[in-house]
């Protein structure tokens, strides 16, 4: 398996930040900056998941404006700020993405 | 026997078999939020490039949702493996939190508990476990948490397998714009956070390295982009709490 030690690797490091404080079972916390940092860090990686998806599609970077995904992206980030549900802004994100594919040719 | 210990919580928790129970029927709702990430997982793994079998073991192994989503966008974008188990531990160091917080409340364990109640440990586990503490106390706490992270647990690995299953029946996913939904999967996850500025610092300053940075090698890009823009958003939050 070509992956195989890809996934141990994430394995390994997941089971870590989950075991440590579980083994130590309370003896040490974690310093409060830190902990108010790596609430962060969840905001940080998923945005730059999607900026990669919208303007990177292909792996290059374009900011042209007939990109589709750029406007599958602005249709679901519509729909994500007035609904806060994420299964109609994947509906949505595909559906403004098939639009201008139609449109844009 | 240790189920019983704490009789002050006697009559609101009950043996471990009937906690563990509990434990089941407090996640079900949850499988609602979490199915949808399985099938997506699942239909998406092989469009980064992964085998149907790693894709799976992925979810068995890991069982870590956005950790694993983030994981396949930088497989996808063609991250070389150490930058996707860094990003995996730095997205994942929020697990310290949880288990900080748990740790003490479930007192003493035997090493067999400590590694099955860390194996379980996620978001969702947690609110379930925490929102149980605070109705019931600490009895028998352990198996309830059993029952909910095995429930999680089941719920991620099929819901995984089925998302391959339909996956397979789709030839090119690229064809439907497939390829768009974990972005767009992202961008659902992403409105709920944006709650105090130092968030939308974040976001903006993520958004900008990200275009700014692209192109260093080893996706290295990504990686740089996650630790300025947290620490960003974080500065802002902090700076503007003390003026």
């Amino acid at each position: 398996m070509a992956h195989a030690l890809l996934i141990l690797g994430m394995a390994g490091v997941t089971f870590l930040t989950r075991y440590l404080l579980i083994a130590l079972l309370g003896r040490w916390s974690l310093p409060r900056a830190l902990s108010r940092w790596l609430s962060y860090v969840p905001t940080a990686a998923f945005t730059v998941i999607v900026v990669r998806g919208t303007f990177a599609p292909q792996g290059e970077v374009t900011l042209d404006p007939c990109n589709p995904y750029l406007w599958g992206a602005l249709a679901a980030g519509l729909v994500a700020w007035r609904s806060k549900n994420v299964i109609l802004t994947i509906a949505a994100g595909l559906g403004g993405l098939w639009v201008a594919r139609v449109v844009l040719g | 026997m240790e189920t019983m210990a704490n009789s002050a919580n006697t009559q609101l928790t009950g043996g471990g078999a009937c906690e563990f129970r509990r434990g089941v029927r407090a996640a079900l709702p949850l499988w609602l939020g979490i199915t949808p990430y399985g099938l997506a997982f699942g239909l998406l793994g092989p469009a980064a490039g992964l085998s149907g079998q790693a894709t799976l073991a992925m979810s068995l192994l890991v069982f870590a949702g956005s950790a694993q989503l983030i994981a396949l966008g930088l497989v996808g974008a063609g991250a070389s493996p150490l930058l996707v188990v860094l990003t995996v531990l730095v997205v994942n160091l929020r697990h310290l939190l949880y288990a900080a917080s748990l740790a003490p409340r479930l007192g003493k364990l035997p090493q067999r508990w400590k590694l099955a109640i860390s194996f379980l440990l996620t978001d969702e586990t947690y609110a379930v476990v925490i929102d149980r503490l605070e109705r019931a106390g600490n009895g028998a706490l352990r198996y309830f948490y059993l029952g909910a992270g095995l429930a999680i647990y089941v719920d991620w690995a099929a819901s995984t397998a089925v998302g391959l299953a339909i996956g397979g029946l789709v030839p090119d996913p690229t064809v439907l714009g497939l390829d768009f939904a974990l972005p767009a999967t992202f961008i659902g996850l992403l409105a709920p956070q944006l709650r105090t500025r130092g968030a939308w610092v974040t976001l903006a300053v993520a958004a900008l390295a990200t275009l700014v940075l692209a192109g260093l090698p080893g996706r290295l890009d990504v990686f740089a982009a996650i630790i300025v823009a947290a620490t960003a958003g974080w500065g802002v939050d902090t700076w503007l709490t003390r003026s």
